[in-house]
């Protein structure tokens, strides 16, 4: 019954075995011990799970991970690199965009999207891009400055 | 940057690193060797009697290893207590009715969400599978969901023997308010809804259990902000020996109130845990938060406010439905009554109050501490009720607040209703936010906007609060079940590197850092050699957790004393070194030294050395350098300030938008502004979310129709502007660091300002009052209907003057 699956996981391969129903958060977090994946709500839409799947924000659970065979996938573990924080990392800590920090790995992944997409986005552009991510902790007003200060300190506007 | 200097410093957080990460870990980030897992059976009739539960497909369900009904544990697992029971001198000589409240519903279920089985398998999946498996057969009962329905004759009886469902009915009285009113010029009455609330915690709950049979220790993760009220309780419900159970709340994914009690599921999944000897996790699924963990406010409040035609207020009386829910959660006796009741003042003079709670069951999800817990409640009831008070004699609202403001005061001001008020200056606070928004351009902005058929409103909240929870003998003759002092100790590593263990327990608050700060600047030592220690019953003597705005003005406190101690002590070992008196010795900067003599001078980490190597220690003193202290504050504090909202309501479509928001606020002495700040910002996002769009909905039958994110709207980024933030600093006198507690002040302020806000753009319609949410259909129809009416007087008029 279980199904083979591919994956490239912060650049490490994996092969794996697992029922048709495992969501992809479910491989990242139990399969991958890559806990910093949260899973905050089951309608899709709280955000706290959201990875980069090929590149694209995409809320892990809502996607099997036998549809991620193939994938190349980024989580929250994979956005620092060589021991440097990624710029987004570094702008949460900065901007204080984090309190309790559940939200706070999904939210710096569909900031990376943002800014990928927009190096220098408008405050109603950000807040519009957040939209699927909930916080329940900041009002949002600080991940705003974070994300602002990402993108300035990226050479954004 | 010296250490000195840390106190009021905006200092990045110590626990970012590692939630940045993924480093983070949530209960359900914990894992241990042959794990199972536990899902509940819930019900999904709002009441019904239970004739019969058949677990023999589940039980023989693959992975299942066990299935447990109420009935199987009822003995084990007792009775989920009430941890405040009123006192009968405040409700009418009857003791409230505390009645019992299986963790596993045994013959009845009395609210969608009761859980009547526990399902334990290998995976979860194989658990909620099996779920679907167990066979209950209900037998539906008549339900009820509003409180006010619930004490009429006729209404379904919830609990047996609980007369028109009241748990209590509770007064509160300054003054004389009958004949307040009846010598007034003006008497307004209104009735005041505030909805009910989810309170969305990003983190669900979750708990894992691991037993030891040969030790017979039981130790329970849990994501709770009470580990040790959580421990204690559990030892009593259970007949578990307290010194036998640790309780752990790792990171917290935030919790608001709601995880501040004992939970059914704590005593299901530990008891379990225990008889199965196996390691037990239970983690909830946001469709289960919705259902089974507390909800926040549901008041109907009948409120009435006079006083004279040119705005002196000169009493308010207040009549309150309170919505319990199902059964009395551990703190929902106090919210409605002893932390709403005694706001009642707010920061106005008037000496005459009247206030009556009726506290009742209905087939709801338990209601318990919502962030701000009673104090918005009140907040709301005073500050919608000064402006309806002030549109009413046509005067303006600010003119009417600042003739009834209590004048500033520094250290102590009586009120009418028994409480001291510590410090405070409303006027101050008034005048801050006035230099942060200039009001009469407003006005003229609004009247310009209107002719072009834009709605502006501008509203005010000039709020008080009741933080610093809470001096124990005055919370325990109220009926609080337990003390709320609070505890630390230090301990002084031989290098000089110190762990403080605090009774407080975090989930967001950013303790790690502000006490870091606190013991950084008292010991003159770097913040990398500090370490701050929560969250762990094993680790730390009890303490009572974090809620009501009271971890650094209580727990603060006790870490202050644990400094003082451990600096004394040290004196003597480095005067003994010096060989001079200890009376002698100074200590600043992580130095100890003789004024003077300059030669005489030890740092702190040779004298800690010097504590455990004990070689020259002065006669009589015990080695080591450690301390231990408990806070209980002898008052309550009194956070204040002052928070403005302009509203922006599209005539056509009735979508009302929050455009501006400015908050001043006075939480006393601030030790790290950036996460008071924060704190504000989260508050005021809950505030502003209960005013515009959170409510939550039961059909009649006790359906919960908003019963998932898709359908209970938290704010989202888009929902909200940034926030303009600022200070007053007003010190309490009730502890050392002058701090009064921040964690609340948004939310307590916020509703009331966005709809008095939204009043002041239809006042012109002759809207008086709306009750929250302000959905676009609502305020649609309000505007229609307002116009309506309108048109109807317009054209009586007419007809009258032909």
């Amino acid at each position: 019954m279980n199904v083979e699956v591919t994956i490239t996981v912060n650049g490490t391969e994996h092969r794996l075995q697992v029922q048709p129903r495992t969501l992809l958060s479910t491989l990242l977090r139990d399969e991958l011990d890559l806990t910093g994946t949260h899973v905050g709500c089951d309608t899709s839409s709280c955000g706290a799970c959201t990875v980069l799947v090929d590149g694209n924000a995409t809320k892990s659970c809502t996607m099997f991970a036998a549809q991620a065979d193939g994938s190349s996938v980024t989580t929250v573990e994979g956005l620092a690199s060589n021991g440097e924080l990624h710029p987004i990392q570094e702008a949460f800590r900065e901007m204080h965009g984090l309190q309790c920090g559940f939200c706070t790995p999904g939210m710096m992944i569909t900031a990376v999207q943002i800014l990928e997409r927009n190096p220098s986005p408008s405050e109603a552009e950000i807040r519009s891009g957040l939209r699927g991510n909930l916080c329940r902790c900041t009002g949002y007003h600080n991940i705003v400055r974070a994300v602002q200060h990402a993108a300035s300190s990226a050479g954004g506007a | 940057m010296t250490t000195e200097s840390l106190i009021g410093q905006e200092v990045k957080r110590v626990e970012d690193q590692a939630l940045i990460t993924g480093r983070g870990r949530y209960v359900d980030d914990l894992r241990l060797p042959g794990l199972l897992h536990l899902a509940l059976v819930r019900s999904p009739y709002g009441h019904a009697k239970i004739n019969r539960i058949d677990v023999s497909a589940a039980a023989n369900a693959p992975g299942v290893v066990s299935v447990f009904t109420g009935a199987d544990l009822a003995e084990q697992l007792g009775s989920l207590p009430a941890g405040w029971v009123l006192i009968p001198e405040q409700t009418g000589g009857e003791p409230m009715a505390t009645p019992e409240h299986p963790p596993l519903a045994v013959e009845k279920v009395r609210y969608v969400g009761d859980a009547v089985a526990a399902v334990v398998a290998d995976s979860p999946a194989a658990a909620s599978d099996a779920v679907a498996l167990v066979d209950v057969d209900y037998e539906p009962l008549p339900a009820v969901v509003d409180a006010e329905q619930a004490t009429m004759d006729g209404a379904p009886e919830i609990h047996e023997g609980v007369a028109n469902n009241k748990s209590f009915d509770w007064t509160v009285a300054a003054g004389d308010y009958d004949a307040a009113a009846a010598a007034a010029d003006v008497v307004v009455s209104e009735r005041i809804v505030n909805q009910r609330l989810i309170p969305n915690p990003m983190e669900t709950r979750g708990i894992m259990a691991d037993y030891n049979g040969g030790t017979e220790q039981l130790t329970i993760w849990t994501s709770t902000q009470i580990p040790h009220l959580v421990r204690l309780l559990f030892a009593l419900v259970t007949g578990h020996p307290e010194h036998k159970v640790r309780v752990v709340a790792p990171d917290v994914g935030g919790g608001f109130g709601c995880k501040l009690y004992l939970y059914a599921e704590e005593v299901i999944v530990g008891m379990i845990a225990k008889q199965l000897e196996r390691p037990v996790k239970w983690i909830e699924s946001r469709t289960e938060n919705y259902v089974a963990t507390t909800h926040g406010r549901d008041h109907i409040a009948d409120a009435e406010i006079c006083g004279t035609s040119d705005g002196i207020v000169t009493g308010l009386k207040v009549h309150v439905y309170a919505n319990l829910g199902g059964y009395l959660s551990t703190f929902a006796p106090a919210i409605p009554t002893i932390l709403f009741g005694l706001m009642l003042g707010g920061c106005y003079k008037f000496e005459n109050l009247s206030c009556t709670v009726a506290g009742v069951f209905t087939n709801t999800t338990p209601v318990d501490a919502y962030r701000g817990a009673g104090r918005p409640e009140a907040t709301y009831v005073v500050e919608r009720m000064m402006e309806r008070y002030a549109h009413e004699i046509g005067r303006d609202v600010l003119g009417v607040r600042r003739r009834n403001f209590i004048r500033p005061f520094r250290r102590g001001h009586d009120m009418p209703i028994g409480v001291t008020y510590d410090s405070g200056n409303y006027q101050g606070a008034l005048a801050a936010a006035l230099d942060k928004f200039d009001y009469q351009a407003f006005r003229q902005e609004q009247r310009d906007a209107r002719r072009e058929g834009k709605l502006l409103g501008v509203g005010f909240s000039t709020y008080i609060e009741i933080c610093g929870m809470a001096p124990s003998a005055v919370a325990g003759a109220l009926g609080a079940g337990a003390g709320l002092w609070e505890s630390s100790t230090v301990r002084v590593h031989p290098t000089g590197t110190v762990t403080v263990f605090t009774g407080t327990s975090p989930h967001g608050q950013g303790h790690e850092t502000s006490l870091a700060q606190v013991t950084a600047s008292r010991l003159g030592i770097p913040m990398e050699n500090i370490e701050i220690v929560h969250g762990d019953t094993e680790r730390h003597q009890f303490g009572t957790g974090t809620f009501g705005s009271r971890s650094l003005a209580v727990g603060g406190e006790a870490l202050m004393m644990s400094l003082d101690k451990v600096i004394e002590k040290a004196k003597e070992i480095a005067a003994h070194e010096m060989g001079v008196d200890s009376k002698q010795v100074s200590f600043e900067n992580g130095t100890f030294y003789v004024e003077d003599i300059q030669e005489r001078e030890i740092p702190w980490g040779d004298v800690a050395l010097g504590a455990y190597h004990a070689k020259n220690l002065p006669d009589g003193l015990e080695p080591g350098l450690e301390a231990v202290s408990f806070f209980d504050p002898q008052n309550f504090t009194w956070p204040f300030g002052t928070h403005i909202a302009v509203i922006e309501i599209d005539e056509m479509t009735g979508e009302t938008k929050l455009n501006r928001y400015v908050a001043i606020d006075d939480v006393g002495n601030v030790i790290n502004p950036m996460i008071v700040d924060g704190m504000v910002h989260g508050g005021i996002a809950q505030g502003v979310g209960q005013a515009l769009q959170e409510c939550a909905v039961y059909s009649d039958d006790g359906q919960l129709l908003t019963g998932s994110m898709m359908d209970y709207a938290v704010p989202t980024a888009e929902d909200l502007p940034s926030f303009e933030t600022g200070r007053t600093v007003t010190p309490t006198t009730v502890n050392t660091l002058g701090a009064k507690g921040a964690g609340e002040t948004g939310t307590i302020a916020a509703s009331p300002a966005v709809v008095n806000a939204a009043v002041d753009a239809l006042k012109h319609l002759g809207v008086t009052h709306l009750n929250m949410p302000l959905s676009a259909e609502k305020m649609w129809r309000t505007i229609e209907d307002a116009k309506e009416a309108r048109r109807a007087r317009r054209s009586a008029a007419a007809r009258g003057g032909n």
